[in-house]
């Protein structure tokens, strides 16, 4: 199932949240890193952003949340992403989630949480690993 | 100089001794702990400009801290009007001397707590108003007309003032007796802080509309509090920082002047609102460059003769973005030597951040051991005895003027661009601003700057407050009954003379304040408004 070629990535922040210096941290870095990543902006609802990840034909969706709303939005993208039989599109997010909110989103898909300030080489390298599994770490530079 | 040249107690003399006989110390004599007398500021040339005098590099008053302490004003709210009512009385009791609303998502962006728009964000990051009835409950047992009151708000400002005005009808308080600030800079949302709802121009209009009608109705209010410290946040160094914000004061100052106030009463108005990082003597250097700055462009730009008007007067916050989730604790001591700087820099009132912001909204806990800090620095460490410090020091003179030509830089190339919101528009400040944060963040990633305490696998501990996810349904139930019992004509004839309003160039507040004593809620203005001004759309 794993494809070939540029790793393609949907950023969004769900919600009403105007923190967006990580997400545009983490758009920088994945571009920079070889892939091709589609950022929607602010104020996105669940079902722009699963329309988007499928129109677009993206392999993960980043979201980002730091207003205490992840639970409410990231659960509804990843219900939408099922109900649209899109379970193959990866779900990763950021911001700050409470360690006690991990358990439940991990349950709903996400794999990935991360904190302001993870090192976005991390980031790259998760994905790497999770989309490109038999590629060795610059092939897609 | 002159034979007769000037007694080396100059300053003391023309300004400081003039300005104590009217506004006594907070002591007859300050002293070290070991007796030493503490002068009011030091000088190697007692003849050069000191402080409370033009451009005000080392304060905008003779005394400073010395006469009166800085404000000391927690920003706090969350959940319901009643449950953030409890915790400034709280903070009241326990010494602070001004409040700070900080309003949810929904009411800063225009939605009820009942929107389709607001689902999941009902009182998790402030609190929701969106009646008279609410702001009531908000400031229940707190007299309006005697503390100050601080409010986030922008792209809504225009609402809060107009619901602050219906509340003070209420309760039979004149409206001059209201005293506060609102921070109505809508420009940095669109530049790093994101809760625009309208686009640029209307949004300007409204911001103008609220000081031209501050100066009328509510004149002890601050109808505008410019921003950097979001732009920092956003990852902006600190002459960005300053520069930005500066330029944006320079768009406000244009659009007061077209139209047509009286711009020395909107100068005297003004306030700012700055970051306080963790580089000690760079953020002093920032706090004095940017007062130099200000002063220089009021009189210089705007042709302002009046030395209240050119006064950078600022509040300051420490620098959110420098909390760390991995041992949290150590946060207590970023945020000392971050309000230290902003205390050395001369601020008017300052936030001091809880030390477990970083996991969620402060604890009880967090938030009085904040309130400490800065007690603490005022009380007992005398640093608020001397006014000025650190200035004459080489290095923080030569700092003040490196920041200071830098910004100023800055500032000409967005003049070159067209002005502020051109700069805005075509995406200038944005990109600077981007590009200073990814290179601290691969600064950090690459360990040159990695934080104290912070490493890869480290663990971050469990947040330490929660907002009680059941006030959403709590607030839906309230607003409908709410709606239930209003006369329904009557709310569409108010929300019709709106849209007239905003369709017309008048100033909006006399209509809006007339709308919510009827019983208008925050959300259906903003809906009203929405469809004379369009709605802002991020592309991303």
């Amino acid at each position: 199932m794993a494809r070939s070629g540029p790793i393609r990535i949907l950023l969004a922040k769900p919600g009403l949240d105007g923190h967006d210096r990580g997400i545009r941290l983490v758009l920088r870095a994945l571009r920079d890193a070889g892939m091709e990543v589609i950022y929607t902006g602010l104020r996105t609802t669940a079902e722009q952003i699963v329309k988007a990840a499928i129109e677009e034909d993206v392999e993960a969706i980043g979201l980002s949340s730091l207003s205490g709303a992840h639970e409410t939005h990231f659960v509804e993208v990843s219900r939408i992403l099922k109900e649209e039989d899109a379970e193959d599109i990866l779900l990763f997010g950021g911001g700050i989630i409470p360690q006690q909110d991990i358990e439940s989103l991990q349950k709903a898909g996400f794999d990935h949480l991360y904190p302001p300030g993870t090192p976005l080489e991390q980031i790259v390298a998760d994905l790497r690993q999770q989309l490109r599994p038999g590629e060795r770490e610059n092939d897609n530079a | 100089m002159s034979a007769e040249s000037p007694p080396p107690s100059e300053w003391k003399d023309r300004t400081w001794r003039p300005f104590v006989e009217g506004h006594p110390e907070r002591a007859q004599e300050f002293l070290t702990s070991g007796g030493i007398p503490v002068e009011p500021m030091y000088s190697a040339d007692p003849a050069s400009e000191g402080a409370g005098e033009y451009p005000f590099t080392r304060g905008i008053h003779p005394s400073m801290y010395r006469g009166r302490l800085w404000t000391m004003r927690q920003y706090a709210g969350y959940s319901s009007p009643a449950e953030t009512n409890a915790r400034f009385r709280y903070l009241l009791e326990k010494g602070q001397t001004g409040l700070s609303v900080a309003f949810d998502l929904p009411t800063q962006i225009g939605y009820d707590s009942d929107a389709a728009e607001a689902m999941g964000e009902v009182g998790r990051v402030g609190v929701p108003i969106n009646t008279v009835d609410d702001l009531d409950a908000l400031l229940a047992e707190i007299p309006i007309d005697s503390v100050s009151i601080s409010m986030t708000i922008n792209s809504t400002s225009s609402i809060l003032l107009s619901l602050l005005v219906a509340l003070a009808r209420r309760r039979g308080v004149p409206a001059s007796k209201l005293r506060g600030t609102f921070q109505n800079d809508i420009l940095k949302e669109f530049i790093a802080r994101g809760t625009q709802r309208f686009p640029v121009e209307p949004s300007m209009r409204l911001v103008v509309d609220v000081i031209e009608y501050c100066q009328k109705e509510v004149p002890a209010f601050y109808p505008i509090s410019i921003s950097g410290y979001h732009i920092r946040e956003a990852g902006s160094t600190a002459a960005q920082e300053i520069a930005f914000t500066l330029a944006d004061g320079i768009a406000y100052m244009e659009a007061c002047r077209d139209r047509g106030l009286d711009l020395v009463s909107v100068g005297r108005r003004l306030s700012f609102f700055f970051n306080s990082h963790n580089q000690l003597f760079e953020e002093v250097a920032k706090f004095r460059a940017a007062r130099r700055m200000w002063a220089r462009i009021c009189r210089d730009r705007f042709g302002l003769d009046d030395d209240r008007a050119c006064q950078l007067r600022f509040h300051s916050q420490t620098g959110g973005s420098t909390l760390q989730a991995m041992e949290p604790s150590n946060n207590v001591v970023r945020v000392t030597i971050q309000a230290l700087a902003a205390v050395l820099g001369g601020t008017q009132s300052l936030h001091t951040n809880g030390w477990d912001e970083a996991l969620s909204l402060p604890s009880e806990e967090a938030a009085r051991l904040a309130l400490r800090t800065q007690q603490i620095i005022a009380s007992e460490s005398g640093v608020a005895d001397c006014v000025d410090p650190l200035g004459g020091a080489p290095f923080i003179e030569n700092m003040t003027d490196s920041i200071e030509q830098e910004a100023l830089s800055l500032i000409h190339e967005i003049d070159e661009r067209g002005g502020m919101l051109k700069a805005i528009r075509d995406g200038y400040v944005r990109r600077a601003i981007e590009d200073s944060a990814y290179k601290s963040q691969l600064d950090q990633d690459s360990g040159k700057t990695t934080p104290i305490g912070v490493t890869r696998d480290g663990e971050i501990p469990e947040a330490p407050f929660s907002v009680d996810p059941a006030v959403e349904a709590q607030r839906k139930e309230a607003l409908s009954t709410h709606r239930a019992k209003r006369d329904q004509a009557e709310i569409e004839s108010h929300l019709n003379h709106i849209e007239a309003a905003a369709s017309g160039d008048s100033n909006l507040i006399p209509v809006m304040v007339d709308a919510l004593e009827a019983g208008c809620t925050l959300g259906e203005i903003c809906t009203t408004l929405s469809r004379v001004f369009g709605e802002f759309q991020d592309h991303g």
